[in-house]
């Protein structure tokens, strides 16, 4: 089915690929860097895309989610490379398979607990109490000494992804692309199954979805721990890119930036985060290069479009979202 | 431990009860009111911080410039409800977090462009340095007494406001029937303007008056807000009785976990453990404290009796 949509989803997904080869190839590295940072931000919205297009679940904490994948990357390397076991005498690993497992479990666990209270409530109480919960793990981080406190924690030689170099910008950015369209397809996945259509439904009726005998809780509850689970992968891959995990990852900052790629791209839709990805750090970078002041700008932008052009990039290129 | 110490400290929680009383307050009657999450309440209330001490380091009137911090954010809140807010009124949450967001960053940045990067100071006035004397041999300044007693005026003056006035009439009939009411001819619209610069108001005098105790600087809002959001989620959306008791609450609990808790873990661990643990646990403290509360009423304490 070549729609208009996806014809538009494809060209994005083979621009973010070539460009990167392209500008590797006439040696800019730089410009690999800037792909990758699409991507891994690309694959965070992308989580929180499930809770927040699918489900209707404006979480405002998904940075705890995302600073826990750049924690996990942190802490396991830096034992690794210390030689230092953990608690209960577990070694460290700079494999990246292995802290991507760990990350996407810590999260997980750390979802259900944050969801199952937030979940209790809804519309304001849930935002609210998702950014607080967020702030909490914030304020854990900041005041617990042990890995960097406030300084954060810096992860000194890249890990490793077997049968790749990912020291090289290119090597490192392809393993992040793959795991962007692994994540793409698995929410297409998720969206197309009778979980993903509870989901939605859950956020279109929730009455109507509990008369036909399906637990509105435990399907939003689900929706939101697979969410965090993707955007603490993301975080995993954003600690490895920037070498450097510090508790700006889990600033409130931070999920607001995730929901405003999502709105920037166009919510609930598969390609979404991805062309709001790629818009963001497009802003940032032309922005960034013109002035100090690119934040008052990126606001004035982004009111814009919350006033006036609410369907994002996608709307704009792809048509209205055909399921409201 | 003394009962002294524990006095000063039992103090300065309400001192930051009654500034979050002040945040939570305007918070909570904008949603109650308008139906609106407004995440910019942390900017109005670092534009009352920056007026005052801008004003207070012109004319050298700290006073002077605690009538500024009221009136620039009253027209900054006035302002940005006319221009973007009273669009967003019919909005879903989605859109009025991330219109309001984009509102930080600008009012953020703003600052910046207009005051640099380096934080300004301003001095307590003459009349309330100096400190008194509590029982039991402690000393309390002056100034954060001022503070308490400021923050008790304005509860008993919302109080009489919505209470006892006609526009506090209003202001309650807004939050059962908002078509309601503009059926009977209340201009609804200049209702909800003033409802949010009566708000900002009151977040540019929290952070007026809390400028003197520390830097005024560009971002000193949001950990504010943040508080001020987990005050009015244990207090109830909407209720600014919840807001009062929420806000005391939250400043005690935090104020005194920081202190009590790293002294009662010493009991079990070594001290430099205990002070590290302790920090750690109490910073998390709070957001235990509205988790619990939540888990037992999801509303609130006071949840309204509407919406």
């Amino acid at each position: 089915m070549l729609t208009r949509e996806n014809t538009v989803n494809l060209v994005l997904a083979l621009l973010l690929l070539v460009a990167p080869l392209a500008a590797n190839a006439f040696g800019q590295p730089f410009y690999v860097t800037l792909a990758t940072r699409i991507a891994i931000l690309a694959l965070a919205a992308l989580g929180l895309n499930l809770a927040l297009g699918l489900g209707g679940l404006v979480s405002f904490g998904h940075a705890a989610f995302f600073g826990i994948g750049g924690y996990a990357a942190g802490i396991l390397s830096s034992h690794a490379l210390s030689y230092e076991p953990m608690m209960f005498g577990l070694p460290g690993t700079v494999q990246m398979p292995v802290i991507w497992i760990v990350a996407v479990i810590a999260a997980g666990l750390v979802a259900l607990a944050i969801g199952a209270i937030s979940l209790r409530t809804s519309g304001v109480y849930f935002i609210m109490i998702t950014l607080a919960f967020a702030q909490m793990v914030y304020y854990f981080a900041i005041s617990w000494p042990a890995y960097g406190g406030e300084d954060g924690l810096s992860i000194l030689v890249r890990n490793q992804f077997p049968g790749t170099n990912t020291m090289k910008p290119l090597s490192f950015f392809l393993v992040c692309y793959g795991v962007l369209l692994a994540g793409i397809a698995l929410f297409a996945l998720i969206r197309a199954s009778r979980f993903g259509a509870a989901l939605q439904a859950a956020r279109q009726n929730e009455t109507r979805v509990a008369t036909v005998g399906i637990h509105p809780y435990r399907i939003r509850l689900t929706g939101f721990v697979i969410s965090a689970m993707i955007t603490s992968l993301a975080g995993a891959l954003y600690a490895d890119l920037n070498r450097f995990v510090s508790p700006s990852m889990l600033s409130w900052h931070m999920s607001g930036e995730l929901i405003v790629l999502i709105i920037l791209g166009g919510t609930g839709r598969l390609f979404g985060p991805l062309a709001g990805a790629a818009l963001y750090v497009a802003f940032e970078f032309a922005l960034g290069g013109l002035t100090e002041r690119w934040q008052f700008f990126l606001g004035l932008i982004l009111l814009g479009v919350v006033l006036f052009a609410r369907g994002g990039l996608l709307g704009l290129l792809a048509g209205k979202a055909k399921h409201g | 431990m003394t009962l002294a110490l524990a006095l000063e400290q039992l103090l300065n929680g309400i001192q930051l009860g009654v500034m979050l009383f002040l945040m939570a307050a305007g918070l909570t009657l904008i949603f109650g009111v308008m139906g609106l999450i407004n995440l910019a309440h942390g900017s109005l209330y670092m534009v009352g911080a920056f007026a005052c001490a801008a004003v207070a380091a012109w004319t050298g009137s700290f006073w002077l410039g605690l009538i500024a911090s009221l009136a620039c954010a009253a027209a900054a809140g006035a302002i940005v409800e006319l221009a973007v807010i009273r669009r967003l009124y019919d909005r879903d949450h989605l859109d009025q977090v991330l219109a309001t967001f984009a509102l930080i960053l600008i009012f953020s940045e703003g600052t910046r462009w207009l005051f640099g990067d380096f934080p300004l100071y301003l001095d307590i006035p003459a009349l309330l340095q100096g400190v008194v004397t509590l029982p039991g041999d402690a000393s309390y300044p002056v100034y954060r007494l001022a503070i308490i007693a400021v923050g008790a005026l304005i509860a008993l003056g919302l109080y009489l406001l919505i209470g006892k006035t006609r526009l506090g009439m209003r202001i309650r009939a807004g939050e059962s029937d908002r078509e309601m009411i503009g059926a009977l001819g209340v201009d609804i619209r200049t209702l909800y303007t003033l409802v949010f610069a009566l708000g900002s108001a009151l977040a540019g005098l929290a952070g007026a008056l809390v400028g003197a105790l520390q830097s005024v600087q560009v971002g000193m809002g949001e950990p504010v807000l943040i508080l001020a959001f987990v005050v009015i989620v244990i207090g109830g959306i909407g209720s600014i009785k919840g807001a009062l008791y929420g806000a005391l609450l939250v400043g005690v609990t935090d104020t005194l976990g920081r202190f009590l808790l790293p002294q009662l873990l010493a009991l079990f661990v070594d001290p430099s453990q205990a002070g590290m643990i302790g920090g750690a646990m109490a910073s998390m403290l709070i957001y235990v404290v509205m988790a619990v509360i939540l888990a037992v009423k999801p509303r609130g304490l006071f949840p309204p009796a509407h919406a």
